[in-house]
């Protein structure tokens, strides 16, 4: 796939610059000339989406810090009283870097499902999907540590929640737990010292995002990119250049997104914002629920599944470290669920399992609902939902591998072969 | 193993809501309409003006509105999306009306010859001044409860305005059988608890209108709401504008890049 450059140096000035710094040649390499599959579907814009969303991000992150004051007593007065009301569109910066963060979250979930359903972390594409993994878990510290900058009683309280995982280590070596907590506070409870390191940790984190990103592209362009068939690029006939086929395409889909984006940054820029964040951050009054954000609420419901809170902290971070051996999990020689009946509908059913983990997230810890006459809590559901998004990864992917009956694969991308009545390879729109 | 799976996903879709009505659970807020709703509201200035004087007259009693300065006020003629609708020398008489805590005056003294101490008149550039010199004063005044600041209000409660507006005009209901009412509380069944530590606040009458408009407590609520759900998000016209203008855009590039996407991928689908 990639390998043979095609760049040709036209004047005296770049063939110079070529025999000195290549960048032309490699800007050509990677996104001009650069062979693509020629049936990527729109999931497939979401690389080029979440790229604006972190340029998105970064812009506006560095105008609010022009005006944040990263000071407890004055943070929350800098964003409600400077930004919001005193500077010039600042309210515009600041709703746009919230909803901008709920967005970066919807793409960067809709892109890992995309990966899920169509193999993309398959081989040779593991180190691909673990630099994605990482990326992943780097934006869920970044946007953490953003959410308790504007300094409310959410803010707090869940800095105080999260930080406090950490003193469950306790259970098993006593004050190792408190006193690595204490450590991240800075103080014996969160307070000044809290948010001025996680003011500088929230700055440092996107710049590291972006350097994981270049590498996640790099390793993108090495084997070059999967498609919704899973089979490998036979030749040049399966594929088309990057430029002008993708640039134009994700630019499309791109600006579909921005217009949801807009729509919601100007119409309901307060749709995923809790209301207690609007009141100034008090350790003296706990609010009645501390909920995160909406896209951490799956991990939250798993935590709050098991009543003990050592197991829960681990099951929350082997939930997430599960993601870095799907590679390995998945036994299948197959990448794409197009060819996976089986798979498919696990997929569909995991897919499901995780919304209903984020709106048990978002649930008082003692909710019931009345089934069938009968009280149930909702920690059942909860409980079943973990267990499933374990056995998803653990038991179903690398079984399926192994019993399940695939469809035959199309001998090309170019001209794929219909097996048995099955919609195998629709065209790319 | 498919039944067992499609079991499962029907029981997770399935999932019946329910509300339970215990005592003490918060009434859902009253359902009202608002000028300022929907993509296409913006803020009545009229009502505006009458829920600032509700504010000044009934609130300001007990709540600061300290994120508002007097120059908020101000609806420049360039600029008819800002303000409340007053003029700068209207602004300029609202702010001179309110004394603030002076500096030091130039032989350095910080309190009158009775011992008071100094203030001056507000000026455009000052925020309301708090009705209370500090949280202790503020509790003490009111039975240990603390009336909180309005700047913020209707954006800080789950259900906004209609909450806003719910709580306002919530009391004068007689609680059910068995609730006890707590000392120095009032029964408001759209508060959580149903205790509230604000009396009743507005009375038909309580405030003389210039504009004619009938002073009924519905009125009363429903204007300084509307104030302060602009306190709240004075931005919010002008967000709306500009949010016009990025839609328009936005959909016209996409239908370009549309056309361009058909255009370059013809022949290759």
């Amino acid at each position: 796939m990639s390998g043979q450059s095609t760049y040709e140096p036209k004047t005296a000035f770049t063939r110079w610059l070529d025999s000195r710094l290549p960048i032309l040649r490699l800007t050509n390499d990677t996104m001009t000339t650069f062979p693509t599959p020629r049936n990527l579907n729109a999931w497939y814009s979401f690389g080029a989406i979440l790229t604006f969303c972190l340029g998105v991000q970064i812009v506006t992150g560095i105008v609010l810090a022009m005006h944040f004051v990263p000071n407890a007593g004055l943070a929350f007065d800098s964003v409600e009283n400077g930004i919001m009301r005193d500077v010039n569109y600042g309210w515009l910066m600041r709703y746009m870097h919230a909803t901008g963060a709920s967005m970066f979250f919807l793409a960067v979930y809709i892109h890992m499902f995309r990966g899920l359903y169509y193999g993309s972390y398959k081989a040779p594409r593991e180190v691909l999907w673990i630099l994605g993994v990482l990326i992943y878990l780097l934006m869920m510290a970044t946007a953490f540590f953003g959410y308790v900058l504007p300094w409310g009683q959410m803010s707090f309280w869940a800095a105080t929640v999260i930080t406090s995982l950490f003193s469950s280590i306790d259970q098993i070596l006593p004050h190792v737990g408190t006193a690595i907590t204490y450590w991240l506070w800075g103080d014996f409870a969160v307070g000044d010292a809290t948010l001025n390191r996680f003011f500088s940790l929230h700055y440092l984190l996107p710049f590291v995002i972006a350097a994981v990103v270049g590498l996640h592209i790099w390793a993108l362009h090495v084997p070059g990119n999967n498609n919704p068939l899973g089979i490998d690029v036979k030749g040049p006939q399966d594929t088309l250049p990057f430029h002008p086929y993708y640039t134009v395409k994700d630019a499309f889909f791109l600006s579909l997104f921005v217009i949801l984006f807009a729509g919601l940054l100007f119409f309901a820029p307060n749709l995923f914002n809790n209301p207690d964040n609007y009141t100034p951050a008090n350790p003296l009054v706990t609010p009645p629920d501390i909920v995160p954000e909406w896209y951490l609420l799956p991990y939250y419901a798993m935590l709050r599944s098991v009543p003990q809170k050592l197991i829960g902290v681990l099951v929350l971070a082997a939930a997430i470290l599960t993601l870095f051996f799907i590679p390995w999990l998945d036994s299948s020689k197959v990448r794409s669920c197009r060819f996976r009946p089986v798979m498919r509908l696990v997929f569909w059913v995991f897919a499901a399992d995780c919304l209903m983990l984020g709106y048990l997230g978002a649930q008082t810890a003692d909710a019931t609902r009345t089934i069938m006459g009968a009280e149930v809590p909702l920690v059942w559901f909860a409980r079943g939902g973990t267990l499933f998004y374990f056995a998803f990864f653990w038991i179903l992917m690398p079984v399926l591998g192994r019993i399940e009956a695939t469809r035959p694969l199309p001998d090309s991308i170019a001209r794929p072969v219909l097996g048995r009545g099955a919609p195998l390879a629709a065209p790319a729109e | 193993m498919r039944l067992v799976l499609s079991l499962g996903f029907a029981l997770a879709l399935a999932v019946p809501v329910t509300a339970l009505a215990a005592t003490g659970d918060a009434r859902a807020p009253k359902d009202v309409h608002w000028s300022f709703e929907g993509p296409f509201g913006h803020y009545d200035r009229a009502e505006l003006q009458r829920g600032f004087q509700v504010y000044k007259e009934v609130c300001s009693a007990c709540h600061s509105l300290g994120r508002v300065a007097f120059h908020d006020l101000i609806t420049p003629s360039e600029d008819p999306s800002s303000g409340i609708g007053f003029s700068e020398a209207q602004a300029k008489a609202i702010a001179a009306s309110y004394k603030l805590p002076a500096d030091p005056n130039e032989k350095g003294e910080t309190v009158d010859a009775s011992g008071n101490p100094l203030t001056r008149p507000g000026i455009l550039a000052d925020h309301f001044p708090s009705p209370f010199p500090n949280e202790e004063a503020a509790r003490t005044a009111n039975s240990g409860a603390l009336p909180p600041d309005l700047s913020l209000i209707v954006k800080a409660r789950e259900g906004g305005p209609q909450y806003v507006y719910s709580i306002v005009t919530g009391f004068h209901e007689k609680p059910p059988a068995g609730f006890k009412v707590l000392a120095n509380k009032y029964f408001n069944p759209y508060f959580a608890t149903w205790n509230i530590g604000m009396p009743p606040p507005l009375s038909d009458g309580q405030v003389n209108y210039s504009d004619g408009t009938k002073n009924s407590v519905d009125q009363e609520a429903h204007d300084v709401v509307t104030f302060l759900s602009w306190a709240s998000e004075p931005k919010m016209e002008e967000r709306k504008r500009v949010g016009f203008g990025v839609m328009a855009f936005l959909i016209l590039l996409s239908v370009l890049l549309f056309l361009t996407y058909r255009r370059v991928w013809h022949g290759e689908h």
